[in-house]
């Protein structure tokens, strides 16, 4: 699934951290779309990123700049700022996937592991987007134990939610 | 001048062709007409051709092969002049009258092939006197294409055992001196070539010679396929007599390519049984043949035969194949005083692989391989010579492949050692090697005594191995490499505490070793790392009995902050300022408040004095704010210190909006969650205001500087703060309040002299719309939003 040409889009909440990493994305889909994280070396990834994908308008931030960290009704209030139907955010390595009124809540967790001080047992994890009319469902993968689990969660647009 | 030779050549070559085929066109004519007398004639005159002196080897043979093919056709005819009666014998005897020595022992080999096949006499007799009489032509390039037609018409008549030829119980050896004679007049006219001529022509002569040298080789082979000869006959008779003929001939040329020949013809079953023997040749060879191809390729072909199944294995051990080996090596390279480098560590090189492939249990052989590498390059300093330090790299190579596992490659003693001799530049290449084995499989690193081994290895990235400053070193080679010792430092793990604290401890006194440079690369996976092991130790509780020598969460946060404090010699205020906050946050999980307190203080202290840019201010604030948000641990007093200096850096960032934004995310620091004590609705409300008051500044500085108010954009974030901490339950939070910032940002947005911001509106719309829904949800929520009032709009 991850060779080149497979995915349409990598949408990214930040915290690659060297170059290589952005590279390396590349390789896999040109059009990458990065938000930056508190460790990444790349001064010019901007704050937030508002892109749209079929019916849908995404919202990406690495998560940092939201206070509390996780909190879902600050990620919510960002999600009416940036006007999105799907908000995607990182920074607490933790997969979840909130649905409310005002759309999808997103966050793919760490596809590292990588250690969080949020965070306790990271398990590596990211999340594939399948954006169909007025539908997306979200697979998420999840290294548990040396094991690979995936788990689907479906969301449904209505329309007026929809162009503001 | 060369050109014009060449020309010529092409003419000669031509005119023995047509002379060739025209004396054939006649000897055609003859056999047709059963015509022997005739037939030999002209054939004699067709073989006179091959007489000639003036071909290079290269058109001799097209000229040669021409008339192989014509004396197969006569070959056939003497055949058929036999069964029409003609006596074998005498045309044995017959076409030695042929007036020329050369055309006359074509014949006559030809007549013998022959006669062989008639069993008139045995094959051992026509043979004898065949190969002997060849002795009459003493010409080199002519002799040599005699030889071989003989050798090329005895091949299947040679008396091996089970041929039809067999003759009686010394048939065999009969069958080898034939072989063994005529392969070493060949090698004879091989090498008296080599000193025809002119000196300055030896270039030309040499490569003629390597042109021809498959024929003299051919005989070995011949030798390889008798079925007759076991392995004590060629122990005995065989190889000896081989051997002394390329010892005797004393040409490098014919040494070096007889060694290989040797070496590939026969079976590796046999050169491991007679490895001493031709061991003992090589010493006694010139001083120019390059023999440290030769046994490269003996030793190859040996690791080979061992991998191809284990069955074989106790042979090499019965023959003390390696210590053979080894001392053959040190005698070659004690014979050849003036051997350059690369000589000496490619046989080194090669003893190593097999020893890898044969014995890949016996570190020691491996190791003691290396010691006399290390022998063989003391005393020269850090090498030069380029091919001589890539056969050193892949020296030191070979264990990491074979064994996958570098810990396996830190046993060997004089590993190290040979490592020394390598040039910085070569060194960092050889680590780098290194690390990339330990990535690719995952080779775990478990104790502190092998990752301080591992690191005195790669020592040539971890510092500056010289003084000179390495101005020529690439940046994103030096990044990659930095990158890869960073991973290695994830990659450390041990699941007993006490270890993993020790190999930290190990790691960080190498890479403070590393200069500014390098830090930035190598301290944050190790505060990682480090803090992965405070997470494992957190659940244990502190043991009031054990004593002070045992890893606590305490001693590696001693060691945290050591570590992190050496980023200020770079400087590199903002990543210390994020490790000092993570160190925090750990320290709280651990209940460690003046730790705790600690860590934040000095982030503080980063931030007051070094962080200056305006944007990393705005990035450092919401990490501080955000991590001091999470705190539990700390008091009262300790709480509201650190509360305060937070809120009163918000207020002072550069950028009205940015102060805006920080002011009003000091409002969680008053209201935690799941802490009911920390729930100060006041102060967050105070926040909140403060906030509306930068707003407001906001407007009045745009509406002075620009003539227009700007966007209500931050209103309505603050209206979104109001909204959440009234759903929180903030008592002194009321929908009254609510209602009129509502009232105040409707009024603003259709005011002249407000900015158009889609973007506000599109926010503020959506906040009615969570407002709506809210109020509609039915329940407490509901009842709470109760008299709230939506415009239509």
């Amino acid at each position: 699934m991850l060779v080149p040409g497979k995915i349409q889009h990598i949408i990214c909440t930040g915290n690659l951290c060297i170059k290589e990493v952005h590279d390396y994305l590349k390789t896999l889909c040109p059009d990458l779309h990065i938000t930056r994280g508190e460790y990444d070396e790349e001064t010019r990834y901007p704050e937030t990123k508002t892109l749209t994908i079929g019916q849908f308008k995404l919202g990406l931030c690495h998560g940092h700049q939201v206070i509390p960290w996780g909190d879902l009704d600050s990620l919510a209030m960002l999600q009416r700022q940036l006007d999105v139907d799907i908000l995607v955010t990182g920074h607490t390595h933790q997969f979840t996937a909130y649905k409310h009124e005002g759309g999808v809540v997103i966050n793919p967790g760490s596809a590292t592991g990588a250690y969080s001080s949020i965070t306790y047992d990271v398990n590596p994890s990211f999340v594939l987007m399948d954006i169909d009319g007025l539908r997306v469902v979200v697979y998420v993968y999840e290294l548990i134990d040396g094991e690979v689990k995936v788990d689907k969660i479906d969301f449904k647009k209505t329309t007026t939610t929809t162009a503001h | 001048m060369m050109t014009g030779v060449a020309e010529d050549e092409d003419k000669w070559l031509a005119a023995g062709i047509a002379g060739l085929q025209q004396n054939a066109f006649y000897m055609h004519r003859a056999m047709d007409s059963n015509n022997l007398r005739d037939a030999l004639k002209y054939s004699a005159q067709m073989l006179s051709e091959l007489r000639t002196s003036k071909l290079s080897p290269h058109k001799y043979y097209e000229l040669y092969m021409r008339a192989f093919d014509e004396l197969r056709k006569l070959e056939m005819f003497f055949k058929e002049e036999t069964r029409r009666g003609c006596s074998i014998v005498d045309l044995y005897e017959l076409v030695q009258h042929a007036g020329n020595i050369l055309p006359r022992l074509y014949l006559l080999c030809t007549v013998g092939s022959v006669y062989i096949k008639s069993k008139e006499a045995p094959a051992k007799d026509i043979l004898k006197d065949l190969v002997e009489m060849c002795r009459g032509i003493q010409h080199p390039l002519r002799g040599l294409f005699l030889r071989s037609y003989l050798s090329q018409l005895s091949r299947d008549k040679l008396p091996d055992i089970g041929s039809e030829y067999e003759g009686d119980a010394d048939t065999i050896t009969d069958a080898v001196e034939f072989v063994i004679q005529n392969f070493t007049e060949m090698n004879k006219l091989w090498v008296r070539m080599q000193h025809q001529g002119p000196a300055r022509e030896k270039e030309r002569r040499e490569k003629e010679r390597s042109e021809l040298r498959d024929l003299v080789g051919k005989n070995l082979h011949v030798l390889s396929q008798i079925e007759g000869i076991d392995l004590d006959m060629y122990k005995d008779t065989v190889l000896p007599r081989i051997l002394e003929q390329v010892v005797n001939c004393k040409d490098e040329i014919a040494q070096y390519y007889l060694m290989d020949c040797i070496i590939q013809v026969f079976p590796d079953e046999y050169h491991l049984q007679t490895l001493e023997v031709l061991l003992s040749a090589f010493p006694q060879l010139q001083a120019s043949v390059d023999i440290k191809t030769v046994l490269s390729q003996l030793m190859e072909r040996l690791a080979s035969y061992a991998a191809l199944s284990s069955e074989v294995l106790p042979e090499f051990l019965q023959v003390e194949a390696f210590s053979k080996l080894n001392s053959a090596i040190g005698k070659v390279i004690e014979a050849q005083p003036d051997m350059p480098v690369v000589g000496a560590v490619t046989l080194c090189s090669s003893l190593l692989k097999f020893s890898l492939h044969v014995h890949p249990d016996r570190l020691d052989y491996a190791d003691q391989v290396l010691g006399s590498c290390v022998k063989q390059l003391s005393g020269k300093g850090k090498i030069e010579d380029s091919k001589a330090t890539k056969q050193i790299v892949a020296l030191l190579s070979a264990p990491l492949e074979k064994y996958n596992n570098v810990v396996t490659a830190l046993k060997l003693s004089n590993y190290p050692c040979v490592m020394e001799y390598l040039d910085n530049e070569t060194n960092k290449v050889m680590a780098t090697v290194i690390i990339q084995n330990i990535m690719k499989n995952n080779t775990h690193i478990s104790t502190a005594d092998k990752v301080e081994a591992l690191f005195e290895l790669i020592k040539g990235l971890i510092k500056d191995l010289d003084e000179t400053l390495h101005d020529e070193v690439d940046e994103d080679d030096f990044k990659e490499e930095q990158c890869s010792v960073a991973r290695l430092i994830q990659m450390l793990h041990n699941e007993d505490p006490e270890e993993m604290f020790k190999i930290i401890c190990v790691v960080k006194k190498h890479i403070l070793t590393g200069g500014p440079k390098r830090l930035s690369f190598t301290v944050p996976p190790l505060v990682f790392n480090s803090l992965k092991l405070v997470r494992r130790l957190q659940g244990q509780e502190e043991n009031p009995f054990g004593d002070d020598e045992s890893t606590s969460t305490k001693k590696i946060f001693q060691l945290l902050n050591q570590i992190v404090e050496a980023l200020s010699s770079i400087p590199a205020p903002d990543l210390a300022l994020r490790l000092y906050l993570q160190c925090a946050e750990a320290a709280n999980d651990c209940d460690l408040e003046p730790v705790a307190y600690e860590f934040f203080t000095q982030a503080y202290i980063i931030y007051e004095e070094e962080i200056s840019d305006s944007r990393a201010q705005v990035t450092a604030m919401h990490l501080i704010i955000g991590t001091l948000q999470r705190m539990h641990v700390f008091g009262v007093e300790n709480r509201d210190t650190l509360t305060h200096k937070a809120t009163g850096y918000s207020a002072k960032l550069l950028k009205k909006p940015d102060q805006c934004r920080a002011v009003y995310a000091c409002s969680h620091l008053f209201w935690v969650d799941d802490q009911d004590n920390l729930k100060d609705g006041e102060r967050v409300l105070l926040c909140l205001k403060r906030a509306l008051r930068i707003a407001n500044a906001a407007q009045q500085m745009s509406n002075a500087t620009r003539g227009s108010t700007g966007s209500v954009m931050l209103f309505v974030e603050i209206l979104n703060k109001y909204i959440y901490f009234f759903e929180k339950g903030n008592p002194q939070i009321t929908v009254a309040s609510i209602q009129s910032l509502m009232e105040l940002i409707t009024t603003e947005m259709q005011s002249d002299t407000t900015t158009q911001d889609p973007a506000a509106d599109a926010f503020f719309a959506s906040t009615l719309r969570y407002i709506q829904f809210q109020k509609q949800k039915g329940g407490a929520i509901s009842e709470k939003y109760g008299t709230i009032k939506l415009s239509d709009s």
